[in-house]
């Protein structure tokens, strides 16, 4: 049976492509906004684009702030991609006055003005260290689409070069965040979703 | 590091691609999406759907094609043509597109970019102008609107910086000079744009050969460079043009 993805749903910009990707690679993915399907589900996808305060708004406009974070608090893989990897920091300088979840240690900062912003483009991402999931992408060229990232942290996993050193992935234990678009990263974007989908534990009597 | 994209962009009206198409083997040479998954094969970092309907049913034909588009192509895709309001963008953008293209409207309400901007980020607003040569006004560059019919009399140079400074995210640059001609991007319009806003810029309108894109890169300091017929006509494919700008020195996603 396929794993069961919640892509959690709080009604920010393009969330159908996570959906699509995942469900490509194999995952029972869904968008949703209940707090109960998240809770519930074998892994976990929080998207985001567009403005970090505003997205982290939305988050608890919906009441879905609390849902993220116990997912992420959990054992369940968890994803975040680019503003959703961004709210999982502790803050970011695009919005100071709006907190982020705090799961991930650092800070989101303004990518430096010797480059243009936003970074809309591929870029080959540099493992770090070895991770299970994110090392069939090293030297991978990813799609990136920001104008603040976190720069430095200690969960950091692999990193893109922007004009300096720009973290492209980071985790710890059961999260994952993804400063790229995999959904938008054709192949080896898939790829990284198709290894994140298959180190879902299965599924306690899914197996015959 | 830098890198520089390709991008196929196609034409559709109600639905359909305009222009010919000439690739060997493929089922339905009108249908955009089915077109648009051939380009991501071969490589292609974006694709651009401009809708040129004239016609008032055109929203929900564009939108149905977004939706199918997003559920073949794994690369990001940009919608143009027709965008007017906030509403507009969220429909496409709520179906799978990344990105929104504005032109005529933003001339007529600029306020439309940064509205659309505080909804969903300034990344998935570009601000999309047809530029051509003449000499009312200052940089010698007039912006056109409905698709390339009306001259407006504002500044190309002018526009691009206060659209870039109110929300959108990307210029699209089209020269009507260019536009058709094969005779190469108006490399001197690309680089008064791109040396003076801070957003990338796609430049787009001529090319005939693979030596266009690089001049585009090299002379006109596009970040991404546009390309219809040349793909289309099946005279090269994105690989080659890759090929060829590498070979040159740029960097593009191999």
């Amino acid at each position: 049976m396929a794993p069961t993805v919640a892509v959690i749903d709080y009604g920010i910009g393009n969330l159908r492509s996570a959906e699509k990707a995942l469900q490509r690679v194999g995952a029972d993915a869904s968008l949703t906004s209940s707090p109960d399907e998240i809770a519930t589900a074998d892994a976990v996808v929080l998207p985001g684009v567009g403005n970090f305060g505003r997205c982290m708004q939305a988050l608890h406009e919906a009441d879905l702030a609390d849902a993220a974070l116990a997912a992420a608090a959990s054992s369940r893989p968890f994803l975040g991609i680019c503003v959703g990897m961004q709210m999982l920091f502790e803050a970011s300088e695009e919005s100071p006055d709006q907190p982020g979840l705090g799961v991930l240690p650092g800070q989101v900062r303004l990518l430096p003005d010797t480059v243009k912003r936003p970074q809309m483009q591929w870029n080959p991402v540099k493992s770090l260290t070895a991770h299970p999931v994110v090392d069939s992408i090293d030297g991978e060229w990813m799609y990136f689409v920001h104008s603040y990232a976190v720069l430095d942290t200690a969960a950091a996993i692999a990193t893109c070069d922007y004009g300096g050193p720009v973290v492209a992935v980071a985790g710890r234990d059961n999260v994952l965040a993804t400063q790229f678009h995999p959904e938008k990263s054709g192949r080896p974007g898939l790829g990284l979703l198709r290894a994140f989908v298959e180190h879902i534990p299965a599924v306690t009597g899914s197996q015959a | 590091m830098k890198s520089v994209r390709i991008i196929p962009c196609l034409d559709v009206d109600k639905g359909r691609v305009v222009k010919g198409v000439n690739f060997v083997d493929i089922r339905d040479a009108g249908d955009p999406v089915e077109l648009a998954a051939r380009y991501d094969a071969q490589g292609a970092d974006e694709v651009i759907f401009l809708d040129i309907t004239a016609s008032n049913e055109r929203r929900n034909t564009t939108v149905e094609m977004a939706r199918r588009a997003a559920e073949e192509l794994f690369i990001p895709f940009t919608v143009g043509g027709g965008v007017r309001s906030v509403e507009d963008a969220r429909k496409l953008l709520r179906v799978g597109a990344d990105k929104v293209g504005v032109n005529t409207a933003a001339v007529e309400r600029p306020a439309v970019l940064a509205e659309i901007a505080a909804e969903f980020g300034d990344q998935c607003v570009v601000v999309a102008i047809d530029a051509k040569r003449g000499d009312t006004t200052p940089s010698g560059f007039e912006v056109y609107v409905h698709g390339g019919r009306t001259p407006t009399g504002i500044d190309a140079v002018d526009w691009a910086i206060q659209a870039t400074t109110n929300g959108a995210g990307e210029v699209l640059l089209t020269s009507m000079d260019g536009d058709g001609t094969r005779a190469g991007y108006d490399n001197e319009l690309t680089a008064s744009i791109a040396d003076n806003v801070g957003v990338p810029v796609i430049a787009s309108g001529g090319v005939g050969t693979l030596d266009h894109l690089v001049d585009g890169v090299l002379d006109g300091h596009a970040d991404a460079v546009l390309a219809a017929s040349i793909f289309h006509f099946g005279e090269h494919t994105v690989g080659e043009a890759k090929a060829h700008m590498a070979q040159a020195g740029i960097t593009v996603r191999p």
